[in-house]
């Protein structure tokens, strides 16, 4: 059953530091941006905060930017325009091809990549893509800004290190070497979530990043240091579903993911090679 | 013909697409509230108590204690209430009711239930309680058995399905002439206006059932409307105010009937000609908490369960179980798919097991005019089993597909299979349905309590009168759907509505004809006043059943069907992929030839879900992926381009021929689906077919 919406309660700051102060002042609050996983829960009655800041309307925050040879793209970048964006497109193409599938057009007009982040859904379909690229998450308050490593960003299931006070304004990417490789499977072929999703960077030092296989997205350094060092792709595989702990859910079993989890690795070995 | 087998404009088609429609959620009555459902928690137990902070003033409440009449939704057996009183026999069970002006302060109020847990019973197969128990005969399976060279053997389950129509269900109660009167989203007004009555202790005339425009129901809206609008009438009687429910997806998926989970057992004798000599065959369905339509299903499950083939010895045993889950209920094909499933799965394992080819083992054993079926039904002349086979494989290629793709990881399959058409058995005698066409200034109206739910019941209605009137399409208008002004024609269910109810109103524009001579209708209606012509069903006198001893025909006739499945199955992700269907269906007469295709297409995207991702999953026994996002239907990326060839041979006693076609075209897909699977190096014996039971299906034979 739906959530009632009379007792919530929307904030409407006009600009980011008018946000950081009501985060700080009037807290706890949400942010909200373009509410595709807000409604869910709202639709299904398991909706818990009561306040709300709306950033959906922070332009300043939705900038693509070059930033020395890597990027800069604002929370508010929805999926749309990171698949539109050249930019996006040359430099990380992994990225482009997450958005692409992330549910329907309407889903990828209004979800964020902040949002993506914040969410910490380990479905997130953006953020193997993140961890790969080795991104750095920028997080705002009234006492400044600081960057945190994707790596560092989710502590556990749905758990971040971002303080209550704090906005996510930024993804900062830092140039991406090597080939990049991107691959969905989700429970259908369109709108669907993820059951196993990858996003690997083929170089001298290969990264290989997961979701749905654990509580959080993944990296997986022990199958990333024995490709490194020139290991076959049978022992790769062998070592990467050891070092995943895919689950059984509604929506797969932990055997199929752990299998296939192997054969898109191999997959990601064989098409950059 | 004129307007028979013509693309004439849908009836409603402009009002749908323009969105003038309206539909139960749309509509809102002076004075209306709004009425929520507090369900049971658990599975199987006893309520205790019921605590309610409703938090402020202005609602009505409901228990069992206010209903008039009596606790029970009407149907074949008396044993569901409409609320509980003490026993709790499924998870989501409806309990207490609520209603106020407000949705906001409806969905803020809480009510919370007491309840003593009992033990429940999920597995069927452990169930102590039978609904329904039948047993087919033909020949002596024994004596089969003795004649065979080989003997194949196969368990086969299928799951459950929801139907997902695209509007949830929905009522408006509202109290009426001393009485009540209900505007709802069904397909079925008498089965709702009886419940009713047994329900609320009224007679007829207190009680008016009206079908608001019908979103789909593809069976969802055949028994369920009848508890839902008890509800939407218990509170509207106590408020003395219109009450409006209209349930969201996840109510509708969690708490509403579904297609009954399916395991059905083979054992078949097979002679070294590939001749079929016994069929021994269990089905087990999975029926829910309650009686609603399991017998019904369940018999028509069975009579479909030996195939379209020939064979001397066939014994067929079904049980319907009870267990504590939502009660499983119609479902577009009503038992046919999981029967067919199973045995067009078998019919290839059987081709396998002899090294023969599995269109070579189907002509040999399909159905021919003067052949029985199981339950000794001849076959007349529009029988078409060997014509659809013929026209599926030429037209696919089949043999050079079958050999060139062998190994290669894509596959491509076949199933053969039938559906009755009509009420099974004495069904459509005991029903005795009736329509009527009133004549009008301009031509004639169609009054009929026959449904239009997206299915195109109007204008193929409108078509058959028109062309026996010899009149224009646009002439015949239909009435709207309220018990105060049409008759009972039965539900509108069983591939019913063109053959049947189309065959009453073609015997009224006979009669209407007749009775006006060479006159206009303005002219007869300024001679002689209002005139409406009432026919009853007929009963054709060469169709003959027997209740007791389960034999005889089944159905006044079966449209045949036979559809081809084409995919290749992802290497690294297990994911079937379908890259062509093809379903040529012999189905009499297309009254409408779009609406035709369109029945078909449908019921095939309908069996792709079944056959590869639909499932309720149930988790002590309730459902745990009650939403669009985890009840996985499929997109338009998920279904391939679908060829669909329609044969005709008309039935003799169908109007211009015409057979049923709603329900045929979903019994084929999961078996051919499964066929081609096969094919493609998976042997699959449970649907759906997932990537995940790919997965175990290949990975175990590597």
């Amino acid at each position: 059953m739906r959530s009632a919406v009379a007792g919530l309660e929307l904030l409407e700051p006009r600009s980011v530091n008018e946000a950081l102060r009501m985060m700080r002042d009037r807290g706890p609050a949400t942010p909200l941006a373009g509410a595709t996983d807000l409604y869910v829960h709202l639709n299904s009655g398991t909706l818990k905060p009561r306040r709300f800041v709306n950033r959906w309307a922070l332009d300043e925050l939705r900038r693509i930017a070059s930033k020395r040879d890597g990027l800069s793209i604002g929370a508010l970048a929805t999926f749309t325009d990171c698949l539109r964006s050249p930019l996006v497109r040359r430099r990380l193409p992994m990225l482009a091809a997450a958005a692409r599938e992330v549910g329907g057009v309407q889903i990828q007009n209004r979800g964020t990549l902040g949002g993506n982040v914040a969410n910490a859904s380990p479905a997130g379909d953006a953020l193997p893509v993140l961890a790969a690229a080795e991104a750095l998450v920028v997080l705002r308050s009234t006492e400044g800004e600081r960057r945190v490593p994707f790596s560092a960003f989710y502590t556990g299931y749905r758990s971040t290190v971002m303080r209550a006070d704090e906005l996510i304004v930024a993804l900062e990417i830092p140039p991406v070497a090597g080939k990049q490789w991107f691959r969905k499977v989700g429970t259908r072929l369109a709108q669907a979530i993820s059951k196993v999703v990858i996003a690997a960077v083929r170089d001298a030092r290969p990264r290989i990043a997961l979701g749905s296989v654990g509580p959080t997205v993944v990296r997986v350094p022990r199958t990333e240091e024995a490709l490194a060092s020139g290991a076959s792709i049978e022992q790769a595989r062998r070592i990467l579903e050891a070092e995943i702990k895919p689950i059984d859910d509604i929506r797969s079993t932990a055997a199929y993911r752990r299998r296939v989890a192997g054969n898109l690795l191999a997959c990601f070995w064989k098409e950059t090679s | 013909m004129r307007v028979v087998g013509r693309k004439v404009e849908r009836k409603e088609g402009r009002a749908k697409v323009t969105g003038a429609a309206r539909y139960v959620d749309d509509l809102r009555m002076p004075g209306m509230l709004i009425g929520r459902t507090v369900r049971a928690p658990i599975a199987c137990g006893e309520l205790v108590g019921i605590k309610t902070e409703l938090g402020g003033p202005g609602f009505t409440t409901v228990d069992f204690c206010d209903i008039p009449g009596k606790n029970v939704v009407s149907l074949i057996a008396e044993d569901q209430p409409c609320l509980v009183e003490r026993e709790i026999r499924h998870a989501e069970e409806p309990v207490f009711l609520i209603a106020h002006e407000s949705r906001e302060a409806l969905l803020e109020a809480r009510v919370s239930l007491e309840c003593r847990p009992g033990v429940p019973v999920f597995d069927p197969l452990a169930s102590p309680r039978s609904f329904k128990d039948i047993l087919i005969e033909k020949g002596d399976v024994a004596k089969g058995f003795a004649e065979a060279a080989l003997i194949v053997e196969g368990e086969y389950r299928a799951g459950l399905q929801e139907h997902v129509s695209i509007e949830p269900n929905g009522v408006i109660a509202w109290p009426e002439n001393g009485g009540i009167a209900v505007l709802g989203s069904l397909q079925c007004p008498y089965y709702v206006h009886r419940a009713l009555m047994t329900l609320l202790a009224l007679p007829p005339e207190k009680v008016r059932v009206c079908q608001a425009e019908t979103g789909g129901g593809f069976g969802g809206k055949e028994e369920y409307p009848s508890m839902l609008a008890g509800h939407a009438a218990l509170l509207a009687l106590k408020s003395k105010r219109p009450v409006k429910i209209v349930y969201d997806r996840e109510e509708e998926m969690a708490a509403t009937t579904k297609r009954h989970p399916a395991i059905v057992r083979h054992r078949t004798g097979v002679a070294k000609d590939g001749r079929l000599v016994a069929q021994d065959i269990e089905v087990i369905l999975d029926g829910g908490a309650y009686v609603t339509l399991s017998p019904v299903v369940l018999s028509r499950a069975c009579i479909h369960a030996a195939g379209p083939y020939r064979c001397a010895n066939v014994r067929i045993r079904g049980r319907a179980m009870f267990t504590n889950t939502v009660p499983n209920g119609a479902f577009r094909g009503f038992g046919a798919p999981q029967t067919q499933f199973a045995g067009e799965a078998h019919m290839d394992r059987i081709a396998e097991a002899l090294g023969e080819d599995p269109v070579k083992l189907r002509e040999t054993n399909a159905l021919r005019p003067g052949d029985t079926t199981a339950t000794g039904q001849r076959m007349h002349d529009d029988c078409s089993a060997l014509e659809v086979l013929r026209e599926a494989v030429k037209r696919t290629r089949f043999p050079e597909k079958r050999w060139k793709w062998k190994g290669t990881g894509r596959g491509i399959g076949l199933a053969l299979f039938y559906h009755g058409a009509g009420f099974t058995g004495s069904g459509e005698v005991k029903l005795a349905s009736k329509a009527a066409l009133e004549l009008t200034e301009r031509g004639a109206r169609i009054l009929t309590g026959t449904t239009e739910m997206g299915q195109g019941q109007r204008t193929t209605h409108a078509q058959i009168v028109a062309e026996e009137l010899g009149w224009p399409y646009e002439a015949i208008e239909v009435a709207e759907v309220d018990t105060a002004r049409v008759p009972d024609s039965g539900p509108t269910v069983a591939s019913r509505t063109c053959m049947i109810v189309g065959g009453i109103l073609q015997a009224c524009a006979k009669e209407l004809k007749a009775k006006l001579g060479r006159l206009t209708p303005r002219a007869y209606l300024k001679r002689n006043g209002p005139l409406v012509v009432t026919k009853s069903y007929e009963h054709p006198g060469d169709v003959a059943w027997n209740d007791e001893t389960y034999r005889g025909d089944a159905y006044g006739t079966f449209a045949w069907g036979c559809e081809v499945a084409e995919l290749n199955v992802d290497p690294d992700t297990y994911e079937a992929r379908l890259t062509k269907f093809t379903a040529v269906v012999e189905i009499g007469k297309a009254i409408h030839p779009v609406l035709a295709a369109g029945q078909v297409e449908g019921g095939a995207a309908q069996g792709i879900g079944y056959a590869l991702l639909e499932e309720a999953i149930l988790r002590d026994g309730r459902m745990a992926n009650a939403s669009m996002t985890n009840y996985i239907i499929p997109t338009t990326v998920d279904t391939p381009t679908i060829e669909t060839v329609i044969l005709e041979r008309p039935y003799r006693h169908g109007p211009f021929g015409a057979k049923g076609v709603g329900e045929l075209p979903v019994d084929g897909a999961a078996p051919a689906i499964v066929n081609a699977l096969r094919h493609a190096g998976a042997d699959i014996r449970r649907i759906p077919a997932t990537p995940e039971r790919i997965m175990e299906a290949l990975c175990a034979s590597r």
